[in-house]
C-alpha cells in the first residue's frame, strides 16, 4: 500500500468512525434537542406540574379569548391529534392568530388545570407569498393553514 | 474534481487561470447582487404574513447557504491537503476560512434581527440555530489552529483535520430543521416536493444567491493571489539574506 492509499484509508475510516460516534450521540439526545414539545407528546407521556417546558401546536379557531383582566389571553393549541388548553399574561408577538403555529414557553402548576405560558413565540413556516397570491388562494378556496409536523 | 484540483495545484498555473477568472467574477458579483438588491428591496411584493420583514431573508438565505458553501470547500480542499499534500490547497482552505465566518456573521445577525419581529425573540437554543453557531465556531477555530504552530505546514494538516471532521455539522445544520422540533422553519427552497416560496420571491432570492457565489469567489481569489505573492516576497527576502550573508 503506498502513503497516499494509507493515508486515504486513514482519513476515510477516522471521518466514518466519527460521523457513527455522532449519529449515535443524536439518538441519544433526540428529546434534548428537540425544541418543542407537541400536545401529544403530552398526552403520551405527561410532565410533571411545575416542570417548564415548550409546547407547540397550531391555536384553535375560535379558541382564543381575552380575560377581562386586559392582558390574560386563553386559546387552545393542537396539533391534530390532542388539544391542550393554554393561558398567557403579557404581549403576544405580531403573528399570533387563531391557525397560527406557536410555541408557549411555561409550565402546569397544576394536574388538571391549563399550561400556564409566560413566553409566547410564533413559529412562521416556510411558505411564502405575495398577499394578493394569499388572498387569491383563499377565494378559490384553494387555503390551508399548513399543519404541524 | 480531483484531476481538476491537481491540475490548479501548481501555483503558476493557478495565478493564470485566476487571472482571468478574476475580472468576470468581480462584474458578475457586482452586477447580480446590485441588481437583486434592488429587486428585493424595492420591487418585490410585501409578504403576506410578514409584510416587508420579509426582505431580510434576500441577504440572510444567500448568506447562510454560502456559509455552508464555503465550509463544504474548505473540507475538499482540506482532504485533498492531507491526501495529495497539495501545498496550495492548504493555502485556499486557510484564505476561505475568514470569508466563511464572515458570511455566518452576516447569516446570524441577519437571522436575529428577523426573529425579533416574527418569532418574538432575538435567539433561541434550537437545533438549527444552534448547528450554525457552532459553524461560526469551528470557522474560528480553524482559523486559530492553522496558525497556531511555528511549522505551517503542522498547522495546515492540524486545521485541515478539523476541516474534515467538522464537516459532520454540515448535514445537521441542513437536516436540523427536519429531524426536530426547532422554532426555524423547515427548507423553503430546497425540498424535495418543490419550493414552497412564491416565485416572485424566489427569482430575486436566487440572484442574490448567484451574486454572493460569485463574490465569494473574487474575495477567496484575492486572498490566495496575495497569498502567494506574499510567500513569493518570503522567498526572495531570504534569498536575497542568504546571498549577503
Amino acid at each position: 500500500m503506498t502513503r497516499k492509499q494509507r493515508r486515504t484509508m486513514f482519513l476515510t475510516t477516522g471521518f466514518a468512525c466519527f460521523a457513527v460516534a455522532t449519529v449515535l450521540v443524536l439518538f441519544a439526545l433526540e428529546d434534548k434537542v428537540t425544541f418543542f414539545y407537541s400536545p401529544s407528546d403530552l398526552v403520551a407521556e405527561p410532565v410533571a406540574p411545575d416542570l417548564r417546558i415548550r409546547l407547540g401546536g397550531l391555536v384553535v379557531d375560535g379558541s382564543v379569548m381575552k380575560l377581562s383582566d386586559g392582558i390574560t389571553t386563553t386559546f387552545v393549541l393542537t396539533d391534530g391529534a390532542a388539544e391542550v388548553p393554554v393561558s398567557y399574561t403579557g404581549v403576544l408577538p405580531d403573528l399570533f392568530r387563531e391557525g397560527q403555529g406557536i410555541i408557549a414557553n411555561g409550565s402546569f402548576p397544576d394536574a388538571a388545570g391549563p399550561f400556564v405560558a409566560d413566553e409566547v413565540l410564533a413559529k412562521h413556516d416556510e411558505n411564502y407569498m405575495p398577499t394578493e397570491v394569499a388572498d387569491a388562494l383563499k377565494e378559490a378556496g384553494h387555503w390551508q393553514e399548513e399543519p404541524e409536523p | 474534481m480531483p484531476s481538476l484540483l491537481h491540475s490548479l495545484a501548481s501555483p503558476a498555473r493557478f495565478q493564470r487561470i485566476s487571472a482571468h477568472v478574476f475580472p468576470w467574477a468581480a462584474v458578475l458579483a457586482t452586477g447580480l447582487i446590485g441588481c437583486g438588491l434592488v429587486w428585493a428591496l424595492v420591487f418585490v411584493p410585501p409578504d403576506y404574513q410578514q409584510g416587508d420583514t420579509v426582505r431580510v431573508m434576500y441577504v440572510h438565505v444567500p448568506a447562510a447557504w454560502m456559509s455552508m458553501f464555503c465550509y463544504a470547500v474548505m473540507a475538499v480542499l482540506s482532504v485533498s491537503f492531507l491526501i495529495w499534500k497539495h501545498a496550495l490547497a492548504d493555502l485556499a482552505a486557510r484564505a476561505s476560512a475568514p470569508i466563511g465566518a464572515a458570511f455566518t456573521t452576516v447569516a446570524l445577525i441577519t437571522g436575529s434581527l428577523w426573529g425579533k419581529p416574527t418569532w418574538g425573540t432575538y435567539w433561541e437554543w434550537d437545533a438549527r440555530l444552534t448547528s450554525v453557531l457552532v459553524l461560526f465556531f469551528l470557522y474560528l477555530g480553524h482559523m486559530a489552529l492553522s496558525n497556531a504552530f511555528d511549522d505551517r505546514e503542522r498547522g495546515g494538516r492540524a486545521a485541515a483535520i478539523l476541516a474534515v471532521v467538522g464537516a459532520i455539522n454540515l448535514p445537521i445544520i441542513k437536516f436540523s430543521v427536519e429531524w426536530w422540533n426547532t422554532l426555524h422553519q423547515p427548507a423553503s427552497v430546497l425540498r424535495m416536493d418543490g419550493p414552497t416560496i412564491h416565485s416572485s420571491m424566489l427569482w430575486p432570492l436566487l440572484v442574490m444567491a448567484a451574486g454572493f457565489t460569485a463574490f465569494y469567489v473574487v474575495l477567496l481569489l484575492i486572498r490566495i493571489r496575495s497569498e502567494l505573492m506574499a510567500r513569493r516576497i518570503e522567498v526572495l527576502q531570504r534569498h536575497r539574506a542568504a546571498e549577503g550573508a
